[in-house]
């Protein structure tokens, strides 16, 4: 009987386009919209996962997210690394810089300064030059975005300088790194130097990047953290998680891309449901006549249903393709932040799941009540 | 078979050789205020091997009175007993059983399916009784073949004549050797030509001996091929009689 009904459904071409077109548009709304969403957010806590190593981050108590600096003093590092459970502790500046290009223009940027001794947090992946060279007087590597974003349809060249601060900073390598919610270029620095190029504060300090020692628990040593510093302390997926969360609950960026999905998904919805509806009573002699024939209420509603998953599985497959060739497309131009985890195919697939039951259930009730007796009517 | 009127049937239980026996059947439509009487104590019986025509004018419950003895539809009161079996008392899924493996249908709308091709179409009551696809649809294209349609298996309805359409439909009444035909209006939406084919083949093939036959007709023309036809109005069959069964007729 299922291959009847898959023949039922496929035969009546404008029907069946339509109710595939309903599932299409919810499922590429869905998919689209809610990768653009996981890729923003993933903008929001890219400059944690830059920093490789340490697993805990020490900060002051009020800091709420990766791009909520308040300085400490100095001195917080020794007293972190006094904390039993701290394997070892570094400095990690992290500010926003005014540079002065040698045209003469400003761009801002985002000025990271790393351990002198250790350079913990350097890029992972440079293009060109070399991390040590990062131990040059006025040295700084700069990423391939930055460079790309203050020097247009130039080649890279190291050697390039600009100032901070009325300091001369020259460019010795070229990075890649994860891309922010600003797209500001990064600039990377030892801290001391860094220090130079922000602007001038009384404290400077941003976070102070530790290690458990073997054996204790992160969680653990980040509890001693605050409880002898009074200072804050998280681990790398929990700051990951502060920041993502940071950015639900005080934007608006949920709501806008929840409102889009939520569309998607009504108006695939109603396509869908009204076109299958239609196509059902389109067909409602022809269930008649099956009842007529001895085809019970169940193989009539399994047939619905059939058709609904096979819909469903159209709609979703050629829904998602579409978003995966669109995040594929903007990638190319790289002006949008497209990041489609499994979570987000998991999700729009539960979304067409309710919605073709949503539009076979407001058929099978159509089908279920018709009486084969109407197929005696001429 | 002898003409017996209906006011001369007694209210025994039926007879061994008896396919449909209908006694004291009524059916209201409606409820409450507004309620019709399609049927107002309908008797009836007929025997196996007997093509029997219900004829009589629009309204008087001739759809009625056969979707009652398919099953499709309950009885207000009154026995059905079709093929031994007591319909009136049967619950909803033996009854849909019992149409599946007994009753073949023809309907004035042939009522194919758009998107099956002849065969498939002609196949359906076999795929809905659990057979396979290609057996049922081989088992299908015999009984097309034996109908004349042999060379049309893979033509769509919508390819097809409305005598090609019905002899398809004539040819899924029968593809299950029902024991109970029933067809409603077969040649009303044929012409003369294609009505006469039709009729032809359902007292050709259709009529045998464990299986009893039930036209409706409004079609005058079509009266000849019956064994006995059964007169209806308001409601009610007022008479019975033996056809004068022509000779071309009868031969097919
Ligand atoms: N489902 C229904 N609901 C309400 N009334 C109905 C229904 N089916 C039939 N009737 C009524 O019952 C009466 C008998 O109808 P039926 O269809 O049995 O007549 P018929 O003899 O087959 O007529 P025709 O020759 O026009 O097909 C009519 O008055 C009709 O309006
Ligand atoms: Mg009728």
């Amino acid at each position: 009987m299922l291959w009847i009904a898959w023949k039922m459904l496929v035969g009546n071409r404008v029907k069946y386009l339509g109710i595939v077109f309903g599932v299409v548009f919810a499922a590429l709304l869905i998919a689209q919209q809610a990768s653009i969403f996981c890729g923003l957010m993933s903008l929001t806590i890219n400059q944690i996962r830059d920093v490789e190593g340490p697993g805990i981050w020490g900060m002051d108590k009020g800091v709420q997210y990766v791009d909520d600096i308040k300085p400490l003093a100095d001195t917080e590092l020794f007293r972190v690394k006094g904390v039993p459970g701290v394997e070892w502790a570094v400095r990690f500046y992290k500010g926003i810089a005014r540079a002065r290009l040698e045209e003469g223009t400003y761009e801002q940027m985002i000025l990271l300064g790393l351990d002198d001794a250790t350079l913990v947090g350097a890029p992972r992946q440079l293009f060109m030059g070399s991390i040590a060279d990062l131990r040059k007087p006025d040295a700084v590597i700069i990423d391939d975005a930055g460079y790309r974003r203050i020097w247009p349809d130039e080649p890279f060249r190291i050697g390039r300088t600009f100032e901070m601060n009325d300091r001369r900073a020259v460019v010795v390598g070229l990075a890649k790194a994860g891309r922010t919610f600003t797209s500001f270029p990064i600039v990377y620095t030892r801290y001391s130097q860094a220090v130079l190029f922000a602007p001038p504060e009384r404290r400077v300090l941003s976070f102070v990047l530790a290690e458990a020692a073997p054996g204790v628990a992160p969680e653990e040593v980040c509890r001693r953290i605050e409880e002898r510093t009074g200072l804050q302390a998280v681990t790398r997926t929990q700051f990951l998680w502060k920041t993502i969360i940071y950015y639900m609950r005080k934007t608006g960026i949920p709501i806008n891309f929840g409102i889009t999905v939520l569309l998607g998904f009504f108006v695939g919805t109603a396509i869908a449901g009204q076109t299958f509806y239609l196509f059902t009573v389109e067909n409602i002699r022809q269930y008649g006549a099956l009842k007529a024939m001895g085809a019970s209420n169940w193989t009539i509603l399994t047939m619905v249903l059939a058709q609904g998953l096979q819909v469903g599985l159209v709609g979703y497959g050629v829904g998602v393709g579409l978003a995966a060739v669109f995040g594929w497309w903007v990638r190319g131009a790289s002006r949008l932040a497209f990041f489609m985890p499994w979570e987000v195919l998991a999700i729009t697939g539960a979304a067409v799941f309710v919605i073709v039951l949503v539009a076979s259930l407001v058929s099978i009730r159509k089908v279920l009540v018709v009486e084969p007796a109407i197929v005696f009517r001429g | 078979m002898g003409a017996v009127t209906a006011a001369t049937i007694p209210t025994t239980p039926p007879a061994a050789d008896v396919a449909v026996h209908v006694r004291g059947v009524t059916k209201d439509f409606g409820s409450g205020g507004t309620t019709t009487r399609a049927l107002r104590g309908v008797d009836l019986d007929v025997p196996y091997g007997e093509l029997l025509m219900l004829v009589g004018p629009s309204g008087c419950g001739k759809t009625t009175l056969v979707s009652i003895i398919a099953g499709t539809l309950d009885p207000t009161e009154g026995d059905v007993v079709v093929l031994g079996e007591d319909l009136a008392a049967m619950p909803n899924g033996r009854k849909v059983r019992f149409r599946r493996d007994n009753v073949g249908f023809v309907f004035q709308a042939y009522n194919l399916l758009p998107a099956l091709t002849a065969a498939e179409n002609a196949a359906v009551p076999l795929i809905i009784a659990g057979w396979n696809r290609r057996r049922s649809v081989e088992a299908a294209a015999d009984v097309l073949d034996q109908l004349g349609m042999g060379d049309r298996l893979d033509r769509l309805p919508s390819e097809l004549s409305g005598g090609q359409q019905q002899r398809v439909a004539i040819a899924r009444s029968l593809v299950h050797s029902p024991r109970l035909l029933i067809c409603d209006e077969p040649t009303s939406a044929l012409d003369a030509e294609n009505g006469r084919i039709t009729m032809d083949l359902i007292r050709e093939v259709a009529v045998q001996p464990g299986r009893a036959v039930i036209v409706v007709t409004h079609d005058a023309r079509v009266y000849s091929y019956a064994d006995r036809i059964a007169s209806m109005e308001d409601g009610r069959i007022e008479a019975v009689v033996a056809a004068t069964r022509s000779a071309a007729a009868g031969a097919g």
